[in-house]
């Protein structure tokens, strides 16, 4: 392969991340699905083929069609063939969202996902039960006041990533994106 | 082709559970709990449907994930008996009674503490496109299981009612869970090859979440013994053809029509 040919190869790939960074998450349309780290790579494929690769959040998450969806219209727009591969393995997790997205979720009123533990199933801390955590460590942080005096109403909101909160201080109910 | 068999197993439990849940839509006992059960079957269906994709690439015989979930009958599914059953104590197919939540949670509870243990051991499968499907769905039925215990608790240490309701519960389901631990041919297949559980290994795990939670719950373990049901190897009680009727009849009605 010539130089040339690879500059204009990653010149693409370049133009599908630049058009890909527009698309944001159908339910929380404030964060791009990078962001999100569900676009995980670009690839060209010598007869001009693009593949996306993305990794699933929910198994059962409906936004999964409507992204790849946008996806296939956006790189078609640029000119391309464009296929979506799903990869599943390392699988998805709220570790791999950016610092900008979670800041904004919280801009947006969702408290961002603390960070995953990684336990084993019959770890105490997965099943005990507890409206307020233990440790500052765990504590959700109210998107409104930024007070840690909150507790859960409901393990499951309005999305299966996300539970009900309320804050002490400042009373106001508001959305957690369980870590993931 | 014994592989195929034991993910035809597991997607077929997480399909019948999902769907046995989703009748709680819109009839929850308070608004979060049927937000919560409605989630609840999405990740269940979300998993059968990435096992259903996948068994359909073993059988490599233009089935589909939608063929293989609504257009095989009740004696060709190898769910657990346990999630089949109404949500309500035992009575016969066609009859109809209000559903109890408490039946509902124990199942729950009986159920994910069980998975999450498989998961978790799936994790490390030879398979390792079941394995990537095992590292998704533990994270999922993790917070199942810190919903159903969390209500468990909540019902045998509450009112009298709802503790004389969760133990009803609990000695109408525990014989079910014997299922859990006897071999089907294909698990003993897919065991020796390295690709399933030995989910006997896992009993003393599960006994001690089991005991944990109804210590706390103020409950009483009943005895698990009688007759030991086997709907994985397709005998099922009759409440999973009222099931699947409900499940697969639009699909049966408008064989492959799409909008």
């Amino acid at each position: 392969m010539s130089s040339s040919q690879t500059l204009e190869m990653s010149e693409s790939v370049g133009e599908v991340w630049r058009v890909l960074d527009t698309l944001t998450d159908p339910e929380i349309p404030v964060v791009t699905l990078r962001e999100m780290g569900i676009v995980r790579g670009v690839e060209l494929e010598p007869n001009n083929t693009v593949v996306v690769v993305i990794t699933p959040t929910y198994s059962g998450c409906p936004a999964m069609e409507q992204i790849h969806d946008d996806i296939c219209t956006a790189v078609k727009g640029l000119g391309f063939q464009v296929r979506v591969r799903t990869q599943l393995a390392p699988a998805w997790t709220t570790d791999w969202m950016s610092d900008i997205a979670k800041e904004k979720l919280r801009a947006y009123g969702i408290a961002a996902p603390n960070r995953m533990c990684s336990g084993s199933s019959h770890d105490v801390n997965i099943v005990q039960f507890m409206r307020r955590p233990p440790n500052a460590e765990s504590a959700v942080e109210c998107p409104r006041c930024s007070s840690v005096n909150t507790v859960e109403t409901s393990h499951f909101g309005s999305t299966a990533c996300k539970a009900l909160y309320k804050c002490l201080d400042c009373q106001e109910p508001f959305d957690y994106f369980k870590p993931y | 082709m014994s592989n195929l068999d034991y993910v035809l197993h597991l997607a077929d439990s997480c399909v019948v559970l999902g769907q046995r849940n989703a009748e709680w839509c819109g009839h929850g006992p308070i608004l979060e709990e049927d937000i919560a059960m409605a989630n609840n079957s999405l990740d269940l269906i979300g998993q059968s449907r990435l096992l259903y994709q996948y068994a359909a690439e073993l059988r490599n015989d233009g089935s589909t994930e939608d063929s293989l979930a609504y257009f095989r009958g009740p004696q060709e599914f190898k769910n657990y008996t346990l999630l089949e059953l109404p949500h309500h104590g035992a009575l016969v197919g066609y009859a109809r009674d209000n559903l109890d939540y408490s039946v509902t949670i124990v199942r729950n509870f009986l159920y994910s503490s069980f998975m999450a243990l498989v998961w978790e051991k799936l994790q490390t499968s030879k398979d390792s496109r079941l394995a990537a499907i095992a590292s998704k769905s533990l994270k999922e039925v993790r917070y199942h299981l810190r919903h159903a215990h969390d209500w468990l608790i909540r019902f045998g240490d509450g009112t009298q009612e709802s503790h004389d309701r969760a133990q009803a519960a609990l000695n109408h389901l525990m014989p079910y869970t014997q299922e859990f631990w006897t071999d089907s041919k294909f698990e003993t297949e897919a065991m020796h090859s390295g690709v399933g559980v030995n989910t006997k290994a896992l009993k003393e795990d599960w006994l001690s979440i089991i005991n944990n939670t109804l210590l706390e719950a103020t409950l009483q373990l009943p005895p698990s013994d009688g007759f030991v049901t086997s709907g994985k190897s397709g005998y099922h009680s009759e409440h999973l053809s009222y099931l699947l009727d409900e499940m697969q009849s639009l699909a049966r009605a408008h064989p492959e029509g799409v909008w």
